[in-house]
């Protein structure tokens, strides 16, 4: 390897004027973390989001029902563990299962880290905390159990574990509303994180869909159905996402019969989708163009009818090169909740805001700003290296290069 | 023999007949379902379309604009200053961000590698964090925490205070800052925030579009002899701006609609006006079709330029 001096001089001073720039980036980037750490240490006053921790966490959820929210925690993070373990203790594609990569070491000590780092931090009670390190510990165990055991599962039962995903995901939408025996908790309790994360999934889940069928319409040779999709599709990224909020908070009520408009979190969860499906439809378009015509030409002449064509043979490719900027949308989408703060809902950054006008920690900004500015950017980074991680392993070409390229040497240590 | 008579429903030219007329025939009757409803409630309550209102004075005022407005100029000279304002925001938005997009797109092959890698960390700190975020940010966090008078901080030139942006040979007379162009907090504010997020999207443009010209093309002008400045500007970059002006275009066209967010800093643009107008007279229908003709309309203005830039810059075949 290049020393470490040598490497330096070639990157920061290889000529005159690079290394002045060099230096004055330098400076200004010591004077910017020296000016940082003073303000985070010294004159940040933290306990604004040490005393409404749970405010930003579920809004307004009534406190004796919150056991159902620790319990969906808890499920997902058994949830997650076991597909995490799965996925990389089964055999894929001719790549052998590994129970723990390396990689995978370095997350699971970094989630344990966060775990037993940030609760104290933010100044929780000790039975929350205590509560915070039981979910991550039922994480990382099934993460443990699923990896270890995973080949030794017959392959049926394997088959159906994907479907915990959806099963989970309508047990969670009782679980935070109620119904089933459970008490009911209207929308107008939820808020914060909470709130956030339903809207955001509530939306991917259903964009993607019909952002497809819109993209098909597009490309349909059916006039009606091309126009109609065309329309709909330019109407929408037309305009600014807020007045279509604004629209809807407005204008739903006029445009439906009395009393069956639905209620204010609902009407902003389904302009939210629907503002959504069209950027998706887009994405989509351009995975669509992306597949030679031929592909569905030899499937028709194959025999396979028009719709099976489409499902086996055009839309797997399509939807493989669309991944990238679909998940781009997800991302914004996920940005785009920010907006319902404008529109009266306490979201994330709408409780934020109430917080903030509460005379006790009026000028506060800088600190809650920053955490969830922190927040957002670590959701949106992980989806981010999530779509890259599938990109890779959907990709035909690499994933078959990257099996030979694995190293069964033993390691060197 | 006997002849084989195709079914109906697999007769290749009915299908799509019979399917557009189903697709048609729901939304037909989803569009007079809503637009019935609609005529039904707005008559209940009074407010049928209609465009009188917006001669009445509107009565609220608004905190800067270009055109003279006060409270008791009617409802339409109140938004025509708001849609005047967007348009303020976003022509300068728009130079902002392609100056400060297209120094950070090229500053990311650089051959300093601090330099390539604070650009690398602006784009992908920038572009995951909500632009809503950053503009309160911008505003009370920045903005409005700057000192006033004369601890304000002086550049060259530019004097940022509590009172505004100063720029050109601004004085402190008796306390107070005066300067030929004064910005207002939440112009800048708004501005900032704009050109900020924007450029980390239009650096990615940029990027792309330097980077999809093949290497060869810059080993050939150098060995021709070129200097690595002549390179960029005879070489390169007419190449680049072939695939950087098409996805320039939609770029501009999202700052033109995230303008719409103004009202996180206070700014009084369109939308904000427009906010204002429906909870004062509850026209929503005539307030609504108002806005989303004029950001299409702005949405279009911008397309067509840039059209007409992508006709200057793309190859002239024959």
């Amino acid at each position: 390897m290049e020393p470490l001096i040598r490497r330096l001089r070639r990157e920061l001073f290889a000529t005159p004027l690079d290394g002045l720039v060099s230096i004055a980036l330098i400076a200004l980037l010591l004077a910017a973390a020296t000016a940082f750490v003073r303000w985070a240490l010294l004159q940040a006053e933290w306990a604004v989001i040490q005393a409404n921790s749970t405010l930003f966490a579920v809004g307004r959820y009534p406190q004796e029902q919150q056991w159902r929210l620790w319990l969906l925690t808890a499920l997902l993070a058994a949830a997650t563990g076991l597909s995490w373990g799965l996925l990389r203790g089964l055999p894929h594609r001719g790549r052998l299962g590994r129970p723990w990569p390396p990689n995978d070491r370095l997350a699971a000590l970094v989630l344990a880290g966060l775990a037993l780092a940030v609760p104290p931090a933010l100044g929780l009670q000790p039975a929350i905390q205590q509560r915070w390190w039981l979910i991550t510990a039922l994480l990382l165990g099934v993460r443990w159990a699923a990896g270890r055991w995973a080949p030794a599962l017959p392959p049926a039962l394997r088959r159906w574990i994907p479907l915990l995903w959806p099963v989970l995901y309508l047990l969670g939408m009782v679980l935070i509303s109620g119904g089933l025996g459970l008490i009911q908790v209207p929308p107008s309790e939820w808020g914060g994180l909470l709130l956030t994360l339903m809207q955001a999934s509530f939306a991917i889940l259903l964009c993607f869909p019909l952002g497809i069928l819109l993209a098909l319409g597009r490309r349909s040779e059916l006039p009606l159905l091309r126009w109609g999709s065309v329309v709909y599709i330019e109407f929408i990224r037309g305009a600014p996402l807020i007045t279509l909020l604004f629209l809807g908070q407005n204008l739903l009520g006029f445009l439906l019969p009395g009393g069956m408009a639905p209620d204010r979190v609902w009407r902003a969860a389904w302009v939210l989708t629907l503002f959504a499906a069209a950027y998706v439809a887009e994405a989509v378009r351009a995975g669509l163009a992306a597949v030679p015509a031929g592909q569905l030409e030899a499937a028709r002449s194959l025999g396979l009818p028009f719709p099976q064509a489409l499902i086996h043979v055009v839309l797997p490719q399509a939807l493989r090169v669309a991944l990238p900027a679909t998940v781009g949308q997800f991302i914004s989408l996920l940005q785009d909740t920010t907006l319902l703060s404008l529109i009266g809902l306490l979201e994330l950054l709408g409780t934020a805001r109430a917080v903030m006008a509460n005379p006790a920690f009026l000028g506060r900004n800088a600190e809650v700003y920053l955490v969830l500015a922190v927040l957002f950017w670590c959701c949106c980074a992980a989806l981010g290296l999530g779509s890259r991680a599938l990109e890779t392993r959907l990709n035909p070409y690499t994933s078959t290069n990257a099996t030979t390229a694995t190293p069964a040497a033993p390691a060197q240590a | 023999m006997p002849a084989v008579v195709t079914p109906w429903w697999r007769n290749r030219r009915l299908i799509p007949w019979l399917v557009q007329g189903g697709v048609g025939l729901a939304l037909l009757v989803l569009i007079a379902f809503l637009l019935g409803n609609l005529v039904r409630n707005l008559a209940a309550a009074g407010l049928l379309l209609s465009w009188g209102w917006l001669d009445n004075p509107a009565g609220f005022d608004l905190s800067e604009t270009l055109l003279p407005f006060d409270a008791g100029l009617p409802y339409w000279r109140a938004l025509l200053a708001g849609l005047v304002n967007t348009l303020r925001v976003v022509l300068a938005g728009l130079v902002g961000a392609t100056v400060l997009g297209t120094l950070v797109g090229v500053a990311s092959f650089s051959g300093n590698g601090l330099l390539r890698r604070l650009a690398r960390i602006y784009v992908e700190l920038i572009r995951n964090i909500p632009l809503l975020l950053q503009l309160l940010f911008w505003y009370f966090v920045v903005f409005l925490a700057l000192p006033g008078g004369a601890e304000a901080i002086q550049l060259p030139g530019v004097v940022l205070a509590k009172s505004g942006l100063y720029l050109g040979r601004p004085e402190l007379v008796n306390g107070v800052w005066q300067a030929p162009l004064r910005l207002t907090v939440e112009f800048s504010a708004l501005l900032t925030g704009l050109v900020v997020y924007t450029a980390a999207f239009i650096a990615e443009v940029v990027r792309g579009g330097v980077a999809s010209v093949p290497s060869g093309q810059w080993e050939a002008s150098r060995s021709l002899g070129f200097t690595p400045a002549m390179t960029l500007r005879r070489i390169v970059l007419p190449q680049a701006l072939r695939v950087i002006v098409p996805a320039l275009n939609s770029q501009y066209i999202s700052l033109a609609k995230n303008s719409s967010l103004a009202v996180a800093c206070g700014f009084t643009d369109l939308y904000s006006v427009a906010e204002t107008t429906l909870n004062q007279t509850g026209r929503a229908v005539e307030v609504i079709l108002i806005l989303l003709g004029s950001y299409l309309l702005l949405d279009l203005l911008i397309s067509a330029l840039m059209n007409g830039l992508n006709g200057l810059v793309q190859l002239k075949e024959r």
